[in-house]
């Protein structure tokens, strides 16, 4: 059923009686052409684009718990592309311009408002790093631009540019194509998306091991009966080290808490994202009228879910400093996930040591906004055995060769 | 907020201290003869474990000491700390229970 | 008339003492003792807010932390502005100013109540269905419309010029509720030697004994609470706050504990802070938060004037206030009798009460039966009348299995302006799960309770919240509890009290209906089921998400927003995973509970601030010399945490002529420099050389005494960590310097790798940053200028040659001197201890006079190093370029053997001639300077996308060269030095440049050595 106005008035004639679920709960097959382990939005989103763009639809994802209900479920949903290295900025380029179609290409609106994402600048340093990415993202093609401290004041008034005495504003760089989407819908509208093309979404069904032989994957062992599948790829991001673990090789990443939070609702009062390095964090509104705030990451290991008060502490401390006025908001609800971090804080995507066996993990603080490019490139490069161009740096050789991609400005603060 | 008892100091709260990752391993004395992977694997990788873990800890507005500590990934809890140069007090069971 | 709805008496409000409030401008009238809530329901307020999607009338439907609806902006526009607060939990405050919420532009004529009549269309998800066409509408038109009508209260727009504390605790046991359990339990642990916390949100201990009282060990319940009290007061090893709710509970027993402490005042003392966050580490946690009425899910559930029993209870015997004047019920169990005996006794009509129990039993039932209230088995209200309040009910019996009307059954109508309602009660077992506790399922009581507990966080739950429910064994299990804790701490307690009793409850029959039937099918009929009254998400809404396939409770959740208002699902939770186990047909216990996210009330942003904010959210760090630059007008630069001088104007002097003033000074006479601020270690011990030279890319265990030697520290990964002159003081001992906002990291690094890595070498590090003070002379005339003060030191240029140091005395201090330069000309870094810094600077000032001494700042060293080519970490360095890619080979000791980082500078990728390198960059035309950050091309395009080859690290105006200059890194740079590359501006225009050598002043460095 296509979603629409329309649609919507007809089944409230028929009381809603007749809505079709959205994914289904089929049990699974003995076999698949593709197994997508991990039904999170990068996974649901690389089975929809290899049945929508490449043709290959005897696909199923394989869910631990319930699809959406990991880091696309907990994160900030800030979206952007403003990244600093050629190799980034093209690989969230192309998530940000899928983003500006996704609600119509899915036909479920995700909610992506393209209100503009300020990243502060509180000393000459940052000035100077901040015009350089400016720069890099303009020449890119991404835009991007300078914002001084007073036109930052007039993009966000709710702002205090005096920023506590300490961290006074002086300037930022501003993408306006850059935004928040509804975290939820993007899970949800690629899995109906995929299941409408006859990919199966099978929940509640964690992966206990792979099925290796020679060197190559010949499917997977779950709760629920051995699949096999020829190609597997395996996009779990906190999991990855886990998994990994089972098909034999490791990777090079930190599983680490994140935490976020929001207030309780209020009328619009802030109508952008705004982000400080320096400080330490970040802000937005969204619809149902919560600041939704982020966030620092615990330094240690940690499978936890949760993090610690002190984080939380900073947070709101920073907070308060750039937006005195809400100091007697209120925290509702604060929350934490599971990031997994490259020592360069870019993703890995690509090949493993196993024949078969495609990774797409270590997106760390940011991977929200990469969903629908981390998809499109990762369906590509399953379908077609290669990695795509856009996933070529990205690979998991690089920290052998010395080639790494260093996003820790861009990531510095977590998001 | 962990509690983290310093093996030099005694217990304290987490924000005393500073996380030194993975315990127990050696910089490599051969450099030269190794492979850039081989290289690469020392410096970059790092066991990120779902369950127990030896880890390193240093107490830095304490005594300044680094130690180790065998933690659960998972729940939090710390089993034991140790000082450097110390193997972990841990039993078989535990000992198991480690990657 | 006054407080029309206050009872004559009773009630534990102050009547002496009447307070003024306002609500949406109008003034009313309470009593200290008062809540708002309480206040308002005296004067007859009903109508109190709207609803968050329709808009829908509301009302006051609890008296505590779970109240959904009766949310108020307080003190609107000013300071003190707090938005969406709880009525429930506001004390009555004279002059307390409340707006209500949600509305446009009255409360009574709210033009968003539109909304409800599309409210079959609003059901949950339907905007994800919708708003996508046209694609530029959404932004536009569709989300600024939602967003305006969705959010609740406004957000100050003002400063909070309150303050706020926090606090650490330790205690051997926390108590979280002083209810009768909680107090239970600290009567016995009071009487121990373990150190006691006991922390409860409302003002007065008690609990729910405060709503309805009992007898606990033979007397009445006032006066065995006032005895614990005076019992705990009295003991010194409790701490005992009131108006403090355990928020959160993290891992290892660590809870942070929210306390009010000024809101109840009208004029509170002014060093007060107005809140306190406490985070206290506890041995053991006993947990006796209680338990919330649930509410039963039925038509119009919302209306103004439909309430939850007990609440009405408590606003009857707790502030004396009357709810309404006749009030129909509608209950499943007996405890809700009690309710309505509360109300029959304040004169409150009950004209009848449907029980949805066929068989309605226990001994309340049977008072409530006693008075002459008709008592319908079986029956239940069907219809609400009345919109803005409740004016009637319809009554109807039910089928037998409770799903519809029964058959033929004609709705009896009811007047009445109350309607109070129970569905049990449902044990607030959030802390537990915040403790990482595990919950099971209990058919006997219809709810999930503390089953499993965490290692990581021993505690014990108490009370309601373990499922003890009547108040015998709710005292008991305090009592245990306690017994418990101390026994695991070891600590039992002297003197032991015995249990407090109470008389035990007969037992008595619960029937579960988590929807009551309406009028009319579900979805079909204006009336709507509600479970999260703030989201306005109802039974269908829920029910028509398992139908689309959300068969997990957090996917409910999510879709339907259930459990996400401002009350955390504490109302709504329970009911949504019994209709969505129905739904499913499966047990309750498979659907499972969404995470207990904390806090577990919403929690002021300032107070967990607390004091970090302002000057102190990071503290600055100035210099010795700090006050002479306050009295000069320094500009400052933050770099790190430190205050540093960028530069010096005179009066209506811009930077650039400043700093071109102060280079000018450096190259013709003599500048000083405030250096303080460098990092300052020192490096001793027998091994403290070949300790350096394991640190440094080259060797510095061959430095003689008294020289000094650039170094370059990299990471493993063979990238620039710092860089900076280290001397040799003696054969022991080195002291190093670091860059300004390294100095921490690099002292963490090389304690790192000392101790970790090579225990066995003697080696200590210790940081003197702070006890040497900086300043830097330089230029042609600061040898004269040196001599003026230091007599004990030969500066001749041949006994004090470039790149070492001598000891000596500078205008009377004991003083190291340094002759490094980081400007090119000749220059001398005096340190001298911290506390000689202000009187040395004085003295160079003052003596320098003669000789035109100029301070300059960070920005003038910065060109005046640029034009020598000296890169700063950090700048022309980005954790991506290493020493060959600054044409640094030669500080890249190939022979010393390991030092760190150094098998990464082999690795593959790191010979590659592409990779980015330094350069000196000219524009073409020299009176163009590029803007730091520029971006570099080889190839122009007319439009971007454009290969990028680099990008300008630094770029000034440089008065020696008489030209702009600027450093850079290149693809390829050092190979290729003379190309012409391009930097396209944001305005089109594009700027030509040309690549050089990085050193554009002095190449030989007949300066800095003359």
């Amino acid at each position: 059923m296509r979603y629409s106005a329309f649609s919507l008035l007809r089944n409230t004639l028929s009381h809603h009686k007749n809505w079709p679920q959205l994914w289904g709960s089929p049990d699974p097959q003995p076999e698949y052409d593709v197994i997508i382990i991990g039904g999170g939005g990068h996974g649901l989103a690389t089975a929809y684009y290899l049945a929508s763009q490449h043709g290959i639809n005897n696909v199923a994802v394989l869910e631990k718990a319930w699809i959406g209900g990991g880091n696309t479920g907990r994160n900030t949903t800030i979206v952007r592309s403003n990244y600093l290295w050629d190799e980034s900025a093209k690989l969230y380029e192309t998530a940000l311009k899928l983003w500006e179609n996704l609600s119509q290409e899915l036909n479920y609106n995700v909610m992506f408002s393209q209100r503009g994402v300020m990243n502060l600048c509180h000393n000459v340093h940052d000035v100077r790093e901040t015009k350089r990415r400016v720069n890099a993202n303009r020449l890119n093609g991404i835009d991007s631009e300078f914002l001084d401290a007073q036109q930052v004041k007039e993009f966000c008034p709710a702002i205090d540019l005096r920023g506590g005495g300490r961290y006074p504003v002086m300037g930022a760089s501003l993408q306006r194509r850059g935004g928040t989407a509804r975290h939820d819908a993007v899970a949800w509208g690629y899995a109906r998306g995929a299941a409408k093309r006859g990919v199966h979404i099978i929940q509640n069904c964690p992966v206990t091991g792979f099925d290796i032989e020679g060197g190559a994957i010949k499917g997977v062992q779950t709760a629920k009966g051995p699949i096999k599948a020829k190609r597997v790829g395996m996009v779990v991001a906190g999991h990855s080290s886990v998994l990994a673990n089972m098909a034999g090789f490791k990777l090079p990443l930190h599983c680490r808490p994140l935490q976020a939070l929001v207030s309780e609702p209020v009328k619009p009062a802030i109508d952008c994202v705004v982000m400080s390095n320096a400080v330490h964090a970040y802000i937005s509104q969204s619809d149902k009228g919560e600041l939704v705030i982020g966030a620092g990451t615990d330094a240690y290991c940690s499978y936890g879910q949760r993090g610690s008060m002190h984080n939380t502490e900073g947070t709101l401390a920073a907070i308060c400093e750039m937006f005195p006025q809400f100091r007697r908001m209120k925290m509702l609800r604060a929350w934490g996930g599971i990031v997994d971090t490259c020592p360069d804080a870019s993703p890995i995507i690509g090949k493993t040591p196993v024949e078969g066996l495609y990774i797409n993990c270590g997106w760390g603080t940011g991977g929200f906004k990469a969903t629908p490019g981390s998809g499109w490139v990762f369906a590509d490069t399953i379908a077609n055995e290669r990695p795509h161009a856009l996933a070529e740096p990205f690979a998991l050789s690089r920290f052998s060769s010395g080639y790494l991609i260093g996003e820790h400005g861009a990531a510095g603060v977590a998001h | 907020m962990l509690l983290i008892d310093c093996p030099h100091c005694g217990p304290r709260n987490e924000s005393e201290f500073h996380y030194g990752d993975q315990a127990h391993i050696a910089r490599p004395e051969n450099s030269e003869s190794m492979s850039d992977q081989e290289w690469a694997e020392y410096v970059y990788l790092r066991e990120n474990p779902k369950g127990l873990f030896r880890e390193r800890w240093v107490h830095s507005a304490g005594c300044g000491r680094w130690f180790n500590a065998v933690r659960d990934t998972v729940s939090s809890r710390i089993v034991a700390t140790y000082k450097q140069g110390e193997e972990a007090p841990i039993s078989a069971e535990e000992e198991g229970g480690l990657l | 008339m006054a407080q029309k709805y206050r009872l004559p008496e009773g009630g534990r409000v102050d009547r002496s003492q009447p307070l003024r409030f306002t609500f949406d401008g109008k003034s009313y009238e309470g009593f200290a003792g008062d809540t708002l809530a309480s206040a308002m329901m005296a004067n007859g307020l009903r109508l109190v807010g709207r609803s968050f999607k329709y808009h829908r009338p509301r009302g006051i439907i609890t008296s505590g932390v779970d109240e959904p609806n009766a949310l108020v902006d307080l003190y609107s526009g000013t300071s003190k502005h707090e938005a969406d607060a709880r009525t429930t939990m506001a004390e009555l405050v004279d002059g307390m100013d409340a707006k209500s919420i949600n509305n446009y532009p009255l409360l009574k004529y709210d033009v968003g109540a539109v909304n409800s009549i599309f409210s079959k269309f609003f059901v949950s998800g339907f905007y994800y269905k919708t708003f996508m066409w046209p694609k530029a509408a959404w932004l536009k038109l569709y989300e600024p419309f939602i967003r305006k009508a969705a959010g609740l209260g406004t957000a100050p727009t003002v400063p909070d010029t309150d303050h706020y504390e926090k606090h650490y605790g330790y205690c051997d046991v926390l108590i979280i509720g002083a209810g009768p359990a909680g107090l239970a339990a600290a009567r016995q642990a009071a009487r121990s030697n373990a150190r006691v916390w006991v922390v409860d949100d409302q003002p007065e201990l008690g609990g729910h004994l405060l709503t309805r009282s009992a007898t606990i060990d033979g007397k009445d319940s006032d006066a065995w609470i006032a005895e614990v009290r005076a019992e705990l007061e009295a003991a010194p090893n409790v701490t005992l706050k009131t108006r403090a709710q355990a928020i959160s509970y993290f891992d290892m027993n660590y809870v942070a504990i929210w306390e009010k402490v000024t809101n109840h005042m009208a004029n509170p003392p002014a060093n007060m802070p107005r809140e306190r966050l406490y985070r206290v580490r506890a041995g053991q946690v006993i947990i006796a938060s209680g338990s919330h009425e649930r509410p039963l899910v039925f038509a119009d559930n919302d209306r103004p004037g439909v309430m939850l029993a007990g609440a009405a209870e408590t606003y009857v015997k707790r502030y004396g206030v009357k709810p309404g004047k006749r009030a129909v019920a509608m209950v499943n169990n007996d405890y809700a009798y009690g309710s309505i005996l509360a109300l029959l006794d304040a004169g409150i009509e009950v004209p009848l009460v449907c029980d949805l129990r066929q068989e309605p039993d226990g001994a309340l039932t049977q008072a409530v039966k006693d008075r002459g209230v008709p008592i319908r088995a079986g029956h239940a209200i069907v219809a609400i009348k009345g919109k803005n309040s409740v004016r009637g009910v319809k009554v109807a019996a039910l089928s037998e299995d409770g799903k519809a009307l029964a058959e033929g059954e004609k709705p009896a109508s009811q007047a009445c302006d109350l309607v109070v309602h129970s569905a049990g009660w449902t044990p607030a077992v959030h802390a537990h799960c915040m403790a990482r506790g595990k919950l099971a399922w209990s058919d006997d009581m219809s709810c999930f309770l503390p089953s499993e507990g965490s290692d990581a966080n021993p505690n014990v739950s108490a009370g309601n919240c373990a499922g003890q429910m009547d108040l015998a064994s709710v005292l008991t299990s305090g009592h245990e509890a306690a017994g418990q804790v101390l026994e695991a701490l070891g600590m039992p307690a002297n003197n032991a009290p015995a249990a407090p009793t109470a008389d035990p409850e007969a037992a008595s029959s619960t029937r579960i209906l988590w929807i009551v039937p309406g009028e009319k099918e579900l979805g079909y009929g204006s009336a709507k089921h509600f479970i999260d009254f703030q989201n306005d998400s109802t039974a269908f809404d829920v029910q028509l998400a398992v139908r689309e396939g959300m068969h997990s409770i957090e996917h409910v959740k999510r879709y339907t927003t259930t459990g996400m208002a401002t009350d955390q699902g504490k109302l709504a939770n329970l009911n949504a995973i019994g209709i969505v186990s129905e739904a499913l047909d499966v047990a309750p216990e498979k659907v499972g509970t969404t995470t207990y996210r904390l806090p577990y009330t919403p929690t002021t942003f300032g107070v967990i601030a607390g004091r970090d904010i302002d000057e102190l959210l990071d503290p600055a760090r100035t210099t010795a010399m700090h006050p002479w630059h306050e009295d000069n007008g320094a500009v400052y630069e933050d770099v790190g945490q430190w205050k540093r001088p960028w530069y010096f104007p005179k009066k209506g002097e811009s930077m650039h002529k400043a700093v071109l003033r102060e280079c000018a000074a450096v190259r013709e006479d003599v500048g000083i420099l405030d250096a303080s601020t460098l990092g300052k270690i020192v490096v001793k011990g027998p091994d403290a050389g070949a300790f350096l030279d394991l640190v440094y890319t080259n060797k510095f265990s061959s430095l003689k005494p008294g020289k000094c030697r650039y170094g370059l520290m990299l990471n493993e990964d063979g990238m620039i960590l710092d860089d900076g002159v280290t001397s040799r003081i003696s054969d022991d001992e080195f002291y190093m310097t670091t860059t300004t906002g390294n100095a921490a990291p690099v002292l963490d690094h090389l304690e790192e790798y000392l101790q970790t890595e090579w225990p066995h070498m003697q080696v200590y590090l210790t940081s003197v940053t702070e006890q040497w003070a900086t300043a830097t002379i330089a230029g042609p005339k600061a040898r004269d200028l040196l001599a003026e003060i230091c007599s004990d030191v030969d500066l001749s240029a041949e006994a004090f040659e470039f790149m070492s140091w001598r000891e000596g005395t500078v205008a009377d201090c004991p003083a190291r001197i340094f002759r490094i330069s980081f400007t090119g000309d000749v220059s001398y870094e005096i340190n001298v201890p911290s506390d000689y810094g202000l009187h040395l600077w004085n003295t160079l000032m003052q003596v320098g006079r003669k000789y035109g001494i100029t301070p300059y700042g960070t920005e003038t060293m910065h060109v005046l190093r640029a034009e020598k080519g000296f890169i700063i970490v950090g700048q022309e360095t980005d954790g991506s370029v290493m020493p060959f890619d600054l044409d640094m080979n030669w500080i890249v000791s190939k022979k010393k053997g390991d030092f760190i980082g150094r098998r990464s500078l082999y690795r593959s990728d790191m010979s590659k001639p592409d990779r980015k390198q330094l350069v000196g960059i000219k524009t073409v035309d020299p009176s163009v300077v590029l803007e730091e950050g520029a971006q570099l091309v080889r190839e122009l395009k007319a439009q971007p996308p454009m290969d990028m080859v680099g990008h300008v690290t630094s770029s000034y105006m440089s008065p020696a060269c008489g030209r702009s200059i600027a450093l850079g890194i290149v693809k390829g740079g050092l190979a290729a030095k003379g190309e012409t590359l391009y930097s396209p501006q944001p305005d089109g225009k594009v700027i030509e440049v040309v690549t050089c050598s990085p050193v554009f002043f002095d190449p030989e460095g007949s300066r800095q050595n003359g």
